[in-house]
């Protein structure tokens, strides 16, 4: 059986006996290479299928596809226009380019256009030099930091400036002064460096359904708002952090790490959360043996990218400056004193072996734990059973 | 879960989280899913929004779901077998059921049929305050769709009747033949990341791994070859809630504690506290000074999640791996290499390399999980049971049978919580979670952030309840139960209904657990917390 995956991520399957008949109907040429598409694709992920890159910056795997940006255009033989990949279905015998010149030249005008509009002050924005300075130094007073914008390097409207090698000095400069929204605890919403892509609208409603913000006011007034353009903390927003792992630019960055840590500083590592028994799949981004930020693991169930305020947000107590760090026995006082492991074990076990031996292995009780891992319950319930000879073991899920 | 498996012979989720987009009908009960399992509630809001999908939520609060169902209903506390039943009874009287999956997959029709009779929807109004109408309406639906699954949570178990509540939910799944199907099934949802795992690694009174009885001769042999000893004690021991007593009396001499902070998530904590006293020998192994580590002899330092390697068990049976990103802090050590050397101390070795070498034993002790290696699980996680290398998993159980053959019903009659309101305490409490903080507060309360978000307990009231107490928004009020009291805010809210109060129960300075009731259910010893009653005092100024 063949599986694709589909939508939110919902596995369809398809039986063997028809996978030759599909197969050989739904053939389509990309750059010169025949490619077969499964039904229900559109062009960009026919594309993807096959391991042909278009790039994209709108596009939200799960949500509707909306064509906002026009960067993943692409030529499709016989029709007019380029037509944008993403919201556009593949069909049989279809020819696509990705790369022709008009397509290439289609999306430089687009970041260009893209690039001018905002307070993009990476190099990217410009670099002629003609208003450089002034530029810089404005943007640097409404971040409030003297560095290039917080994205830089991590930012996809960057990247295909690099890819296109364009810069945003075709066109007159546009002042956006949106106000930085930093006044609740995760997130900084930065709307001069928007650009009204829509995917934080998306993975809010579409993706968490949390239906926290939409799309404000006209024109050049456009910007994302909740309710009432309230700030998130008024808002109906749950602060899980969809909006801010799918926007592409520095508009929504987690206000621990804005500034204050690069991608390339960090190392990833995958981890399950520690939280709720969804147990979603989670990046740990890992800086100088710290724990620095948390991000969803796209493409993987059980959660696709998504979190939770917790699960994304909550993770402090790693590097809490109460955690335990040595051994403690409590003294004939009643206070504690610091130990070293090999008097707290010999302790334990001691203890341990004399109540067995007064009072029956069934006079202790082990209770283990639903946070640890499943190896070391089984070895807590090795422990009770093999070593304490008791089967007093349960674990606090009841309570 | 102890209704689960006396239904099907399993206790855990029957299906899986991506599942519940498959269904037409959701039926959501006892699970506050938007603030305590949010990324899966997205499954359901998306489904309802997206999917065109019927959403039922039966809960005494209007929680966020409620907004998103076609149907909520509002059952008074504590009343869940008797709108189960009750729509049982419309079920069958209507000829709704599905009669093929019940004769050929089920046992004890007859009886379930019996004693639903007098579930009428009328009779079932007069004890759970439903709407006769409402109820016939949302039993229709649910026995109309070609698969509805059901979701449920502490709401339901946590009750002298909850494992009653359980097999009433198994019967309406069965006898809609909801089960093995995708779509499907009965779904209890986990509240902590490990609680599946922890059952199945043996973290229980009467099973090993797997579920092996404890007791039964050819399992004691199989382990005590496994584990290289004899003598393996062959009579169940007791469970969390009978050992604290037991701790209280002075017939319990020790405790071992791992990670878990009883001292704020007991019932009647005032009774447990006094219990942990009277032990001759406290350990506590735990990465905080937890309210029961300070009470302990020793304290032992752990590793959090991310400073170790292993496996956690989602709540829908996927083993998905845990990797270290960072170092322990200090002297902090992972909970398995300190058991370890307590063991071999008392004269057993334990010696293992390294975590994976705990699942290579684990694998091969325990059927469900004989077929898991991290090498398989190293980039998606698999559902047991996994029986053998080469099997791929098991997203949805009892596709053609139940664990035990037939699917079992049983007739389950409606009684009454423990505790009911009087003059004297005239409100009934319930206790749970608010979506900034996790359990007993220990983790989410370090970061800064969540603590702004939510910074401390408060009660939720109706507006109708604060009137007729004198009470207003955010005034400080002590909350008081037969058994202690606490001081918190009062916080007036559309998610009250008249009548009943709700307290987080994260914060240890005002533990709502001083107030709740420790009456067990019978079966599955899981405390009433969902119900006590209380009275409202405004503080003195
Ligand atoms: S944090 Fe979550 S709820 Fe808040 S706006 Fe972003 S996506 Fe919506
Ligand atoms: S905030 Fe980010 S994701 Fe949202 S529209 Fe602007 S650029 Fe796109
Ligand atoms: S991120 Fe949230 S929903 Fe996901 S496992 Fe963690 S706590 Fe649960
Ligand atoms: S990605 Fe296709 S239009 Fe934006």
């Amino acid at each position: 059986m063949t599986s694709l995956t589909h939508g939110n991520g919902i596995l369809i399957f398809i039986p063997d006996e028809w996978e030759n008949v599909l197969n050989t109907q739904n053939k389509i040429t990309i750059n010169g290479r025949i490619c077969f598409f499964e039904p229900g694709d559109t062009i960009l992920i026919a594309a993807r299928r096959n391991n042909v890159d278009i790039p994209t910056l709108c596009y939200l795997k799960g949500a509707i596809p909306t064509g906002a940006c026009r960067i993943c255009v692409v030529k499709v033989q016989g029709a007019r226009s380029l037509v944008a990949s993403c919201s556009t279905p593949a069909a049989s015998e279809m020819v696509v380019e990705t790369e022709s010149p008009e397509v290439v030249a289609s999306r430089k005008m687009t970041i260009q256009l893209l690039l001018s509009n905002g307070n993009h002050n990476c190099a990217a924005r410009l670099s002629d030099g003609r208003d450089w300075t002034d530029f810089q130094l404005r943007v640097q007073q409404d971040d409030g930091n003297g560095a290039l914008c917080p994205a830089w390097g991590d930012c996809q409207l960057q990247n295909l400036a690099y890819r296109y090698q364009v810069t945003g000095d075709r066109f007159a400069g546009d002042e956006k002064n949106f106000p930085v929204e930093d006044v609740n605890p995760f997130i900084v919403r930065d709307f001069s460096r928007c650009i009204l892509c829509g995917r934080c609208v998306q993975a809010c409603n579409e993706i968490q359904v949390n239906e926290a913000i939409d799309f404000g006011y006209r024109g050049a007034k456009t910007k994302i708002v909740a309710a009432g353009d309230r700030a998130l903390k008024d808002s109906d927003c749950v602060f899980c952090g969809e909006c801010v792992q799918v926007c592409p630019v520095a508009a929504l960055m987690e206000k621990d790490t804005r500034f204050t840590c690069r991608p390339w500083e960090t190392t990833g590592i995958k981890t399950t959360c520690s939280y709720c028994g969804v147990g979603c799949q989670m990046f740990l981004h890992v800086k100088d043996n710290r724990v620095v930020r948390v991000t969803g693991v796209e493409d993987c169930p059980p959660n696709f990218g998504s979190l939770c305020v917790k699960g994304r947000f909550g993770f402090h107590f790693i590097h809490s400056v109460e955690r335990l760090t040595t051994p403690l026995i409590r003294t004939e006082s009643g206070h504690f004193r610091e130990t070293s492991w090999d008097e707290a074990l010999d302790l334990v076990a001691q203890r341990l072996t004399k109540i067995i031996k007064e009072y029956g292995s069934d006079s202790i009780g082990v209770l283990t734990s639903a946070r640890i891992t499943n190896e070391e319950n089984y070895i807590a319930n090795k422990f009770a059973r093999a070593v304490l000879k008791t089967n007093n073991i349960d674990h606090c899920a009841r309570l | 879960m102890a209704g689960l498996a006396a239904a099907f012979g399993s206790g855990a989720m029957t299906n899986t989280i991506g599942d519940i987009e498959d269904a037409d009908v959701i039926l959501i009960t006892g699970s506050n899913t938007s603030e305590n399992h949010p990324v899966l509630s997205a499954f359901v809001k998306r489904a309802v929004r997206f999917g065109k999908k019927e959403l039922i939520v039966v809960d005494p609060r209007r929680i966020k779901l409620a907004g998103f169902a076609g149907k909520w209903l509002r059952q008074n506390l504590g009343t869940d077998v008797a709108w189960i039943n009750g729509m049982m009874h419309v079920i069958i009287k209507e000829s709704l059921y599905d009669r093929h999956f019940v004769e050929t997959r089920t046992t004890g029709f007859e009886d379930l049929k019996k004693n639903v009779e007098r579930y009428t929807p009328e009779y079932v109004e007069a004890i759970t305050g439903i709407p006769a109408g409402d109820l016939v309406e949302a039993a229709r639906l649910y026995a109309g769709a070609k698969a509805a699954s059901i979701l449920y949570c502490m709401g339901i178990t946590q009750h002298t009747t909850g494992t009653d509540g359980v097999k009433s939910l198994a019967n309406l799944a069965m006898l809609c033949g909801n089960l093995g199907i995708r779509g499907g099934g009965v779904n209890p949802l986990r509240g902590q990341n490990n609680v599946q795992g922890a059952c199945d690694m043996g973290g229980l009174p009467n099973v090993f791994s797997g579920y092996q009885k404890v007791g039964d001769p050819a399992v004691t042999k199989k382990m005590e070859t496994a584990w290289g000893m004899t003598g393996l004690p062959v009579k169940p021991g007791l469970t969390v809630t009978e050992m604290v007593p037991m701790a209280h009396d002075g017939r319990m001499k020790s405790l071992y504690i791992i990670g878990e902070n009883p001292l704020v998530s007991d019932p009647d904590l005032n009774h447990a506290e006094k219990s942990f006293s009277h032990l001759d020998f406290l350990v506590v192994q735990d990465i905080f000074l937890t309210e029961t580590a300070k009470m302990a002899d020793v304290v032992l330092p752990s590793a959090c999640f991310a400073e170790k390697d292993g496996t956690f068990s989602n709540t829908e049976r996927r083993v998905q791996r845990v990797r270290k990103a960072v170092s322990p802090p200090g002297q902090a050590r992972p909970d398995w290499e300190i058991i370890c050397d307590i063991s071999k101390r008392m004269g057993y070795s334990m010696s293992y390399h390294c975590a994976e070498d705990i699942m290579e034993e684990i694998a091969k002790v325990t059927p469900s999980y004989g077929g898991i290696t991290y090498a398989r699980i190293e980039q998606e996680g698999i559902h047991w049971p996994c029986p053998t290398r080469e099997h791929p998993g098991t997203p949805v159980l009892h596709e053609k049978s139940f664990t035990h053959g037939k699917g079992v019903f049983h007739a389950v009659e409606y009684r009454p919580p423990a505790e009911v309101v009087d003059e004297e305490y005239p409100l009934y409490l319930t206790t749970g979670r608010v979506i900034y903080h996790y359990h007993t507060g220990t983790m989410t309360r370090k970061t800064e952030g969540l603590n702004d978000r939510s910074p401390e307990c408060f009660v939720e009231i109706s507006d109708t309840d604060a009137g007729k107490f004198d009470i207003r928004d955010h005034e400080v009020v002590r909350i008081a139960s037969r058994r202690g009291e606490i001081s918190a805010r009062a916080l007036i809210s559309g998610k009250a209904v008249a009548g009943s109060v709700f307290i987080p129960f994260h914060f240890a300075e005002a533990a709502a657990n001083r107030l709740t009731n420790a009456a067990l259910d019978p079966i599955s010893k899981i405390p009433e917390y969902k119900v006590c009653a209380i009275r409202l005092v405004k503080e003195e100024v």
